[in-house]
């Protein structure tokens, strides 16, 4: 395969320790420290700052194994505001949109933009936009760029891990013989798609750095492994095989799940977890106008309480008819939540899985559906999204859900919603 | 149990079935009449009137603004103000130019009151306009968001307070401050 040159460009843009940097940006008080956010329910840290970091802290640490280094270090520990996390992603992603007519948003702190065409400097351009990110959203973000998706997210992490590219990296602009220097000093674990069993097996076929996988054989490596991981070696080479999903897919499945804040041993707690689960997971159907031909529900107890009797089971309940009403769902989800509970386990999690979801203005339905029942669901539902949209989630909810939630999770040191409620705006001190 | 064999459908028996399937149509008697005539038409071969087109509806369709009609279409006399109706003021437009840069903040404090910012006001501010000499501003001073005026003269950068009992900050040669935004309205419950 000659190594052709082609007029495709992307660039990744990444904000960087994006939690930590967004409690920063209303907090400037934690710059500089080491910071670390964790996950739902306080669990594992989610987001290290660049000083956790360097203390060896890895991702997705529990935070119960890291409380000794915490104190030593001063590490602060933060739960999660996914609602801050996500109006910061969605101003930074808005402000990105404006420097390319084409975007991919590839996840709440990356996206892709489409630089074919651009006649400029790229590596001037990125600053440009690692600038403007900076002063007009707070966030520092590491831009890549390359004639390819993979390459690109290559370029970003050598853009964050090697500072003297000044939070920029083009690997465009430079020379086959200059890159291929760059790529022998990464280790093949780092490319988009490879994963640590995918590793193992390179390693063993001698392939170790970027640069090896880059030069393997690519029909070799079609047989050993997939049309996916020769796709990335063509990528590597700088040839294009992946475009820019500029608009995201319907998700085919969804879920809710979270753990407890504490253990749970009744069924009425888990009946009621389980509801508000599929409420949840009935919400975000109906937000993209899908119905759900069946619902899997499990509950588990905790891997890391181990002396603790371990238990856990799932089951997947195929609805008569397509649905996307939140009280069927919660009714099978019930029912499927007393076939798989046994009594005696201290269960930490629970979840509900919609699956084989299709468009809701095609569904199949049965010979004997009574059609003005299922006008009246729809309307419930279109009544029920409403108000809760109106007047702030959960103003309506469905008995079963409970009120007082006692198993509701655990945010033990939240920061507030500085942008998205009027009652919590970030204080200025004067 | 033996199979009976009497009753039950009879392989052949009934209307033949047409080779063309059939179904019934209901239409008012009044377009009868009307619709007879059309269909005749088309079956005389009916075209489409050159310069004419079908366009087939779009599934979803983009979404278009209108301005809004004081009063419905109806016979008579046209309300005099339909040809003046607007859009009514949206203050998220009027009072925010970049969108995506601008923040509230709560005011806790009394250092800024002779310029009209008092306690408890919610600021406005735009952190994609330049700061300059003059200007209100949010700064990060000593791991705190404060708002003071910015001063920028001669080599001299400070933050001055508008009100006599509180102190200026001065920045020094190699003292980091960070300006975090400028303010552009301040909004105060009377």
């Amino acid at each position: 395969m000659t190594n052709v040159k082609q007029n495709t460009s992307f660039a990744l843009v990444d904000g960087n320790n994006f939690y930590v940097s967004c409690e920063r940006v209303f907090n400037p008080g934690l710059e500089g420290k080491p910071v670390v956010v964790l996950s739902n329910n306080d669990g594992c840290a989610v987001a290290r700052s660049a000083e956790v970091k360097a203390l060896g802290v890895k991702m997705a640490t529990p935070w119960f194994q890291m409380k000794a280094l915490a104190r030593q270090h001063g590490i602060i520990a933060l739960s999660s505001n996914y609602t801050l996390y996500a109006d910061m992603s969605n101003r930074m992603m808005s402000l990105l949109r404006q420097f390319s007519p084409r975007q991919e948003i590839y996840s709440i702190d990356e996206c892709f933009l489409g630089l074919d065409g651009f006649k400029q400097d790229l590596t001037t351009y990125g600053q440009e936009i690692r600038q403007q990110v900076r002063q007009w959203i707070g966030i520092p973000v590491c831009v890549g760029i390359a004639p390819s998706k993979t390459l690109a997210k290559l370029a970003n992490h050598v853009a964050k891990k090697q500072p003297a590219w000044n939070g920029v990296c083009d690997l465009g602009s430079l020379r086959e013989s200059e890159l291929n220097e760059l790529l022998g000093g990464i280790e093949a674990g780092e490319v988009w798609g490879v994963g640590r069993r995918l590793r193992e097996q390179l390693a063993a076929m001698n392939i170790h750095t970027v640069l090896a996988l880059k030069e393997a054989d690519t029909a070799l490596i079609r047989r050993r492994f997939s049309v996916v991981l020769e796709r990335t070696v063509l990528e590597l080479r700088g040839i294009s095989c992946m475009g820019l999903e500029e608009i995201a897919p319907n998700k085919q499945q969804i879920v809710c799940s979270r753990s407890f804040g504490q253990a749970v041993l009744h069924l009425v707690e888990l009946r009621e977890a389980v509801s508000s689960y599929a409420t949840r997971a009935a919400e975000k159907l109906r937000r993209q106008s899908s119905v759900a031909g069946a619902i899997h529900v499990f509950i588990a107890t905790s891997p890391f309480r181990e002396k603790d009797p371990q238990y856990s089971q799932g089951i997947t309940i195929p609805l008569p008819e397509a649905s996307d009403d939140t009280l069927k769902l919660i009714c099978a989800a019930q029912w499927g939540l007393k076939q798989i509970y046994r009594p005696g386990y201290r269960y930490a999690k629970a979840g509900v899985m919609l699956m084989e979801l299709g468009p809701a203005g095609r569904r199949q339905h049965m010979l004997f559906s009574d059609e003005g029942a299922e006008n009246r669901s729809a309307r419930l539902m279109q009544v029920l999204d409403g108000i809760n949209r109106k007047m702030g989630k959960d103003t309506l909810f469905m008995a079963s859900s409970g009120i007082e939630k006692g198993w509701r999770m655990k945010q033990g040191n939240k920061s507030p919603c500085y942008t998205t409620s009027w009652g919590e705006l970030a204080q200025v001190c004067c | 149990m033996t199979q009976s064999t009497r009753g039950g459908a009879r392989p052949g028996a009934g209307r033949k079935p047409s080779p063309d399937p059939t179904t019934t149509i209901r239409v008012p008697i009044s377009q009868k009449a009307a619709i007879l005539d059309f269909v005749q038409q088309r079956q005389a071969g009916f075209r489409i009137p050159s310069g004419m087109e079908i366009f087939a509806f779009a599934e979803h369709p983009p979404r278009q603004k209108f301005p809004l009609m004081g009063h419905s279409v109806r016979a008579g006399f046209p309300s005099p103000a339909d040809d003046y109706v607007e859009k009514r003021i949206d203050l998220n437009e009027e009072l925010i130019q970049h969108r995506e840069a601008t923040f509230f903040l709560r005011v806790k404090g009394q250092s800024m009151v002779d310029a009209g910012i008092d306690d408890g006001d919610e600021l406005i501010v735009d952190r994609a306009i330049k700061p300059e000499h003059g200007r209100i501003v949010i700064a990060a001073v000593d791991g705190e968001l404060t708002v003071k005026r910015f001063f920028q003269r001669a080599g001299v950068v400070k933050l001055i307070a508008e009100n006599p009992k509180y102190p200026d900050i001065e920045f020094k040669d190699g003292q980091e401050m960070l300006i975090w935004g400028v303010v552009t309205r301040i909004i105060k419950s009377v």
